[in-house]
Formats: C-alpha cells, structure tokens, sequence
C-alpha cells in the first residue's frame, strides 16, 4: 500500500530538511512541474480526481479553473494554504506542517504556478508553534535553494511566499472570512459572487486550498493521474488521512486508500472500542457533520458514501461516541462550540445556537419539558442551508438533527427522569 | 509607547504584507509577547503606529481569542473544552485545575503564577485531553501528569520572583548608599 502524503514522516523524528527532502526525490515534480504548462497541469489534477481536503471536498482543478489566466490577468495573484485547522475532532493537517513541510512547499509552489500565483500565504493557526517554527525553517531553505523567490530554477517563474499566524477564530477558517482576517479586519465571511478566484484578497484572483489537498499535487506531478486515481478505492483520486479520536484502544492518525470502510479504520488501525466501553455512534468527519451508528460501519469513508449514508466525509478525522458518554452532553459540548464561535452576522446562527445550547444545558441538569425535542428540531431546520450567510450554521445543524434522529431515546429519557442518566 | 524592540519587530512583520493595516494582528500579539496582555495603551500605541483608530483596532482585538484584553498570570494554561477532550475527561482535568489552584475558568491565581482558559480543540484529539501552557502542548493528561506539570511550573515561577526580589534588593542597595 503506497503512502505518498506520509512517507517521509516518522513518528517523534524531525521532519526532512531540504537535503534530505532533496534526496527522497522532493522537489523532482517542481523540476518536472515548470517544464509542463500551466494548463497541462490543471488538466493532470483534473484527470486525477483530486477533491479539496478541508471538509466540502471541492474539485481542485475546477476550484482553479475559474482563476482569470492570460496576459490581461490581474495581478498580484494569490495562492493561499488554509492550515487553520480548528474543526473540533480534526488534528490531520497539523502531521502534514509539522512533519514534511516541504511537501507543503513543493505542493504550493506547483499549484501557485498553475494558477500563475504571484504570492502565496499560508495561514496557520496559532496554536501549531512547532508547526510555525518548521515552517519558517522550510521557507527560509527554500529561498536559499532558488525554489522560491524570483524566477525559480531559471525559470520565468516567481513565487513569493509568507507564513500568517492567526489570532485564533474558527471562522478564519472559512475561505472568505480568511481573506478578511489576512487583511487585518475582523474574521466575518464575504458575500459570494464575487468568488475568491475573481476577487479575492484585496480584490486579486485568489484561490485557497487545504493543507493536504496542496500536499497531494506534487505526486500527481510525479506519477501520474492515473496512479493518483489507482491509490483510492472510489471514484475519488488518492488517499487520505484518516484519524479516530475517542474511546477507542489506539486513538492516532493514518493515511489509506481513498474510500476505506469505517471499520476497517475503527478495528485495525484503532484497535476496536477500548474494553468496557461499547460503540454506539460517530462523527465521521469532524465536528460539523452528521452522526452515523452502527448501521453504517461498513460505508466508504469517500465524499459520495459518506453523502448517501446521510453525512459528509468533512476532514476525514471521526469522533467516537461510546456507550458511557452521554449523546445530549456531547451534543451540547458541540453546540456550546457553534455558538461561542458564531461570528454574529446572522441572527438564526448567533440567537439560534445560543438557543440551543441553552435547551440542551436544561435537558442535562434535569429541566428538559417534552416540546425541547421539538424546539431543537426547528432550530435544526433553521440553521440549515440556505438561512445563513456562511456554512458554519448549517455545519452546527448536522449534529444536531442526526443526534435526534438516532439518540431521541437519550433525550426523551432526560425529560423523563428530570436529569442526566450519565451523571 | 512602543518599545525600541516592539517598534522593529512590528516594522519588520510589516514587509509581509502590501500595506500596514494587515500586520494589525500581529502587532498586537507583538505587544502581548513583551506585555503579557493588551492594554487600551497597548491598542493606543499600535494604532498609533499602523495609522489606525484605536476604535477600529479594538475590534479586531476583541474578535480574535488569543488577543488578551485582560492581565493574565506568567503562566496561562489553555485546556482544550472541545468534543473529544470532553469526551475523554475534560471535566475531570478542569476540576483538578480548579482543586489544585483555586481558580476557576477565566481566573488568575492570587499569586500571579497561573491563569486557567478554556480553548477550542488544539489540533491533537487522539492524545486528548491536552492542554497548552506556553509554547507547549501537554497531551494524555490525568491528575497525576497535571500535578507534575503545575508543579514544574509553579517551581520555575517561584524561582524567578525569588531572583526578582534579590535583584530589586540589590539595585536598591546601589541607588540608595
Ligand atoms: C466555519 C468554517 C471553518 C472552516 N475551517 C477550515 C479549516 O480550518 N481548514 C480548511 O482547510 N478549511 C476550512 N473550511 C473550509 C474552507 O472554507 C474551504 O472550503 C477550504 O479551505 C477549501 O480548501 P479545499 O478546496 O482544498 O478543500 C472551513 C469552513 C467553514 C464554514
Ligand atoms: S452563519 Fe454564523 S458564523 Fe456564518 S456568517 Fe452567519 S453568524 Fe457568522
Ligand atoms: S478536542 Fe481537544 S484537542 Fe481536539
């Protein structure tokens, strides 16, 4: 089984400096990369099926298609890397920067030229200080080497490249909220159109891309869409990063074919449920996407089984809930999260999830009345698609409706017994 | 007023950006470096340097959770409150928090040593629960780890006050024969 995101890293190593990225092939596929066109390249990531890794799983290729290309071009474009990483339950992103962080570079500074980017940026949350510390050490590296800067390797290629530290928000995760935290403003999403690769930062074609979907375009370079395509096991290109937090023996993090099922990564790579403790549901990706149980623990971890299954790949990093944790806490700790989080710019997220959370807080110490069942179900609704101005209410919405959906016992119990039976 | 050392660092993070204003964030986790928190001179001095409002810098301040409005202790300790930390103990490490120090969420130790915050996932749900402190991540935590750590820490603390007063002591003797 090929490993292509993971092979240079080892558990408790450093990370690969340039040399030794060097002689690993890294930075073959940049080489190999400024002999090929722009467009050559767009139509290799196409052919590969590569689709975005931060969580909507949005084609690459056709994300970068929309990048005005040509002599009449704006400029400066920009290319940036989305490492804020601050989905509850998702730490995948976090291996890529700390571990191989010229993967990163190499992806970066390919996908930059695809686009003709001009600048990029990588945006990373606060908390990865080792993170930033590899980082600055692999930009530097490569400034040296004449991978960045003014016409890299002779080419008529130039890519400038920066490393932003946020101050810490989810919503800087969000592409347009990006852009205006990049900007030094206040993290809240931009309407769309104009999309991002029109008008984007300071008004430039600008794309942004996840960390670990950046860091597959080198090996599409080197091997080939169709290797890319033969690493996965659906209709989606590659692997991918597949983590299990939770009450599980060996909670950790691997890189799989595209595709695995649920409990091929639950059993043999996190060991099964720890003893004691019984299985009784998950969130496949993260925290903004919907429980499944049981029932599903043979579905595909890829974007369209995960869809038919009634939830979303997100990130690829699932949260157990086992059988002596409370479904209602755990949904109120969620909600709690949304709501603290919400940016404030649409009443049915920052008045409806504080809602929530308030009825959800009630139903744990034993003030629950049957109709919160059905006031949290129109809450649900309200914050789905369609009501807000960006994806973090309908993201707060698929606990929440698939937690009733599947745990209404636990709630209906609550009510019952006027407290938590958890606790 | 910036100091000398503020003033550069906050020039020199400027080149990463086409125009001042975008090196606003920065500045100010600048000043919290050299300061501990932001103070309304903190915002008043880096508005003052990016051509800004004071109003307008301020909320930006407020938005962003690392930017620190408030004093803080020497040794602020985030501990993660999201799903999977809670799921695996949060409210334990967050009451042995509580018992070892006397602080609750959102407060500061009578000595000064520790500030206790709640944060959103760190980024390292398979070693929950973690915790920061500084620089560093503390990760599988039980009461047992948490007591070490604070121990370590409040050591370190107690050591440099000891020093600070010895040093106060002793320029106080030269400036005052
Ligand atoms: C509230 C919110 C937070 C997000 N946080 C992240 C994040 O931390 N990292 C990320 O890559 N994408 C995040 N996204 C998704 C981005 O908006 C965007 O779709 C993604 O960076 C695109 O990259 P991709 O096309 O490579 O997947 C978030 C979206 C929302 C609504
Ligand atoms: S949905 Fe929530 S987070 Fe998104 S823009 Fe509206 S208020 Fe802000
Ligand atoms: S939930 Fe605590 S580190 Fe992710």
């Amino acid at each position: 089984m090929e490993t292509p995101l993971t092979r240079n890293i080892l558990p408790g190593e450093k990370p690969p400096d340039l040399a030794q990225y060097e002689k690993s092939g890294g930075y073959a596929a940049l080489r190999e990369a400024l002999r090929m066109s722009p467009d050559d390249i767009m139509e290799e990531v196409k052919e590969a099926n590569l689709r975005g890794r931060g969580g909507a799983g949005f084609p690459t290729a056709k994300k970068w298609s929309f990048v005005p290309m040509g002599e009449d071009a704006p400029h400066p474009k920009y290319l940036i890397c989305n490492a804020d990483e601050m989905e509850p339950g998702t730490f995948k992103d976090r291996l890529l920067l700390e571990g191989d962080p010229h993967q990163l570079l190499e992806g970066m500074i390919i996908s930059g030229y695809a686009i003709q980017a001009d600048i990029g940026y990588i945006f990373l949350r606060w908390a990865y200080k080792l993170a930033a510390e590899r980082l600055e050490q692999a930009i530097g590296e490569a400034y040296r080497q004449g991978y960045l800067g003014r016409n890299i390797l002779g080419s008529e290629y130039s890519l400038e490249l920066h490393l932003h530290v946020s101050a810490g928000r989810y919503m800087c995760g969000e592409e347009t909220a990006l852009l205006n935290a990049l900007e030094g403003k206040r993290a809240n999403p931009r309407a769309k159109p104009p999309y991002p690769q029109v008008s984007g930062l300071w008004g430039k074609p600008t794309v942004v891309n996840n960390v670990e979907t950046l860091c597959n375009v080198p090996h599409i370079v080197n091997h080939g869409a169709a290797w890319f395509k033969s690493l996965s096991r659906s209709g989606d290109g590659g692997t991918k990063l597949y983590g299990v937090s939770g009450r599980v023996k060996k909670p950790g993090l691997w890189e799989l074919p595209m595709g695995t099922p649920i409990r091929q990564i639950l059993e043999e790579h996190a060991g099964g449920m720890r003893d004691g403790y019984r299985f009784r549901g998950l969130l496949p990706g993260g925290a903004s996407t919907d429980f499944l149980v049981s029932d599903h623990l043979d579905t595909a971890m890829d974007f369209e089984s995960m869809q038919a299954a009634g939830s979303r790949l997100g990130t690829g990093t699932m949260i157990i809930l086992d059988d002596r944790t409370c479904p209602v806490g755990m949904l109120r700790n969620l909600e709690h999260f949304f709501a603290q989080e919400s940016c404030g710019w649409c009443t049915p997220c920052w008045s409806g999830l504080s809602w929530v959370e308030q009825i959800l807080q009630g139903l744990e110490e034993g003030e629950g009345q049957a109709s919160d069942l059905e006031r949290l179900q129109a809450h649900a609704r309200l914050l789905g698609p369609g009501h807000t101005f960006c994806a973090l209410a309908p993201g707060a919405a698929e606990p929440l409706q698939s937690g009733l959906k599947y745990f209404r016992d636990d709630f209906e119990r609550h009510v019952q017994e006027k407290r938590c039976p958890w606790r | 007023m910036l100091s000398e050392q503020e003033r550069k660092e906050i020039e020199a993070h400027s080149r990463h950006y086409p125009n001042n204003r975008s090196a606003c964030i920065e500045a100010l986790k600048i000043v919290q470096r050299y300061r501990g928190w932001v103070s309304d001179e903190g915002i008043k001095d880096v508005a003052d340097v990016l051509q800004m409002t004071p109003a307008e810098l301020e909320g930006i301040a407020t938005f962003y959770n690392m930017i620190f409005r408030k004093p803080v202790g020497r040794h602020v300790i985030l501990l993660c409150d999201s799903v999977s930390c809670w799921i695996m103990g949060y409210e334990r490490m967050r009451g042995h928090l509580h018992a070892r120090l006397g602080i609750g969420l959102g407060e500061t130790s009578a000595d000064g040593c520790f500030t206790l915050l709640p944060n959103v996932c760190l980024g390292a749900c398979d070693h929950a629960p973690v915790m920061m402190i500084g620089d560093t991540l503390h990760q599988d935590l039980d009461p047992a780890r948490l007591d070490e750590i604070i121990d370590w820490h409040a050591k370190h603390f107690f050591l440099q006050e000891e020093k600070k007063e010895k040093k106060e002591a002793a320029d106080g003797n030269t400036s005052d024969p």
